[in-house]
């Protein structure tokens, strides 16, 4: 074989191989729509979306409750992991000594690898009779927003602390030329020049908090209410996915379907919504 | 209005700061400690090395679970590296900056944002029922390697970008094709990123679970074919943990699960600092 025809062949091979993850992508998008498009024709699209029953015995389908919890627990988890997370991030990035950070940052590092289940079971094991203590029966929007925030934090600060620690020395040297304290320094130069960092950093941990699946069923309850307080059990759009596609046929099948094309357009929106608001950072910041 | 003097303020931040650290750290730390504390004296030989026994007593081992574990990594490294090496040297190599590029790149930056559970209904809806593979080791292989495909690409295209160069332009000068550039020169030197690619990518399959709940089957027994059932380590904790209850033996497979990752995470850094000084070179 002349080594000029392989290196054509080889040429072609590559360019398939290369084809393949966009070819994956299709497939997802054609398989989830042809199985969850008749769900939203059979049902109505708003009666799926927000209708307040999902009774596959009886034929009813609503995920306005799933909707709702799956919004709960994302919001709950990120109000509780990015002060906490950028706290940290700005140790990590620019108070610890050396030392520290050489220790802790492995441990962060590490965190983002354990696997999800691990973080349900602790959360189980030792969150659930710890919120029982407080009221309901411990299966709860708040169990799950502090699990979800353990997930998320490892994200937030591995990201956001590399981007604190990519801002130029010269920035922080000038702003402490100029007299201000090492706080001011930090607040007024260093995290607005990583803005854009930060936000991919959220960006980020909020689609592991909606896509998170095993751990918000072991902990969350899967009832399928509208949750009034934080103490209420909810179910969540992948829970209400996991726990029953295996048993499903029929419209409950493609009723599972429409709950992931909801699903896939939530993490769509939030997307575009977070490269929105943080181009302009990154703008703001190259004009400066 | 009242303002208070920057070094009063500089003392509450940085109070937040250590704060939110200390704080962050015990989390984190519990997680961790928790599990090991109460998964590692369950943990033996006999543990390792017994099958689970049926039923819902959550008694036995979890050899069975072992063997599946790596079994299904096994197949889908088998799958998933191929293509994912061949992708990212079209990307790193071959790829123009044209709009076909783009389009492919987009594919890749959007696959790795998809969540787990979408490509267990894709997966459930491809292979398990639309091609007849039922819930099986292969089912939930190719599901996964859906999913790692972006990983893999992108960490090993890091590798070969890593390359200098100056290496690059040696062998074309020598009147080597572009193919053997890639195969007798870029393979080779940029190997440990490769290496370290392929180990990352095998965590991540440990890791998961959502995806495999869904094409796996959970089947406790020993797989014996690619087409039987499968169940991981992962979603071995996920059972005993919500059907079984048997919460001694989660937390030593969760304990299991910890130092499996704590080994791959070292394997991971210590390669990765290898392929840089061996990059680096004599300075």
């Amino acid at each position: 074989m002349s080594r000029y025809f392989t290196d054509r062949l080889a040429r072609n091979v590559v360019f398939i191989c290369a084809t393949v993850s966009f070819v994956i992508l299709l497939a997802i998008a054609v398989f989830i729509f042809k199985e969850g498009l008749p769900a939203f024709k059979e049902i109505g699209f708003i009666n799926f979306i927000f209708g307040m029953v999902w009774r596959p015995g009886q034929e009813q389908y609503g995920i306005f409750t799933m909707i709702v919890g799956s919004i709960a627990v994302t919001a709950g988890s990120l109000i509780l992991a990015i002060p906490l997370g950028i706290a940290c991030a700005i140790l990590l990035a620019d108070v610890a000594p050396f030392k520290l950070r050489r220790f802790l940052r492995p441990l962060v590092e590490l965190l983002v690898g354990i696997p999800s289940v691990v973080y349900g079971l602790v959360g189980l094991v030792l969150l659930v009779p710890a919120v029982r203590e407080i009221g309901g029966n411990g299966f709860s929007i708040a169990t799950a927003s502090i699990v979800l925030m353990a997930m998320v934090l490892p994200t937030i600060i591995s990201i956001s602390e590399d981007s604190i620690r990519a801002v130029p020395m010269s920035y922080k040297e000038g702003a402490l030329a100029m007299g201000a304290t090492h706080w001011q320094t930090i607040w007024r130069v260093l995290l607005p020049a990583a803005r854009s960092g930060i936000g991919t950093s959220i960006v980020l941990g909020m689609g592991r908090a909606v896509g998170e699946t095993m751990a918000m069923i072991m902990v969350i309850g899967n009832a399928i209410i509208l949750p009034k307080t934080p103490l209420d059990p909810a179910r969540t759009l992948t829970g209400n996915i996991a726990v029953e596609i295996n048993y499903a046929s029929g419209l409950h099948e493609n009723a599972l379907f429409a709950t992931g094309i909801v699903l896939f357009i939530f993490i769509v929106i939030l997307n575009s919504i977070a490269v929105i608001l943080f181009k302009r950072g990154t703008h703001v910041q190259t004009v400066t | 209005m009242f303002r208070p003097l920057p070094k009063t303020t500089q003392r509450l931040a940085m109070f937040f700061i250590w704060g939110g650290g200390v704080i962050t750290v015990l989390i984190l730390m519990v997680v961790i400690g928790y599990v090991l504390v109460q998964g590692l004296p369950g943990l033996s030989l006999d543990f390792l090395t017994t099958p689970p026994q049926g039923g819902l007593s959550g008694e036995g081992g979890i050899s069975t679970i072992i063997v599946s574990t790596i079994y299904l990594v096994a197949v889908t490294v088998v799958i998933l590296v191929p293509i994912g090496f061949f992708a990212s040297v079209y990307l790193a190599e071959y790829a123009r900056d044209n709009r076909l590029t783009h389009l492919i790149r987009y594919g890749v930056e959007v696959l790795a944002g998809v969540p787990s559970i979408i490509f267990g209904l894709f997966g459930f809806a491809l292979f398990v029922t639309a091609l007849h593979f039922n819930f099986s080791i292969l089912s939930g292989a190719l599901t996964l390697v859906c999913l790692l495909l972006p990983t893999m690409i992108r960490t090993t295209e890091e590798a070969i970008r890593a390359v200098p160069y100056s290496y690059r332009e040696a062998v074309l000068a020598m009147g080597a094709t572009k193919w053997q550039l890639v195969w007798r020169m870029l393979l080779p030197v940029a190997l440990p990123g490769i290496v370290t690619a392929i180990i990352l990518c095998i965590g991540r399959a440990i890791e998961e679970t959502a995806c495999l709940y869904v094409t796996l089957g959970g089947s406790p027994a020993m797989p014996t074919s690619l087409l039987s059932g499968g169940r991981t380590l992962s979603l071995h904790v996920f059972y005993l943990a919500m059907e079984t209850r048997a919460f001694d033996k989660a937390m030593a497979t969760g304990a299991v699960l910890i130092i499996t990752i704590i080994v791959i995470n070292f394997l991971t850094n210590w390669l990765s600092s290898r392929f840089q000084a061996r990059l680096g070179g004599r300075k």
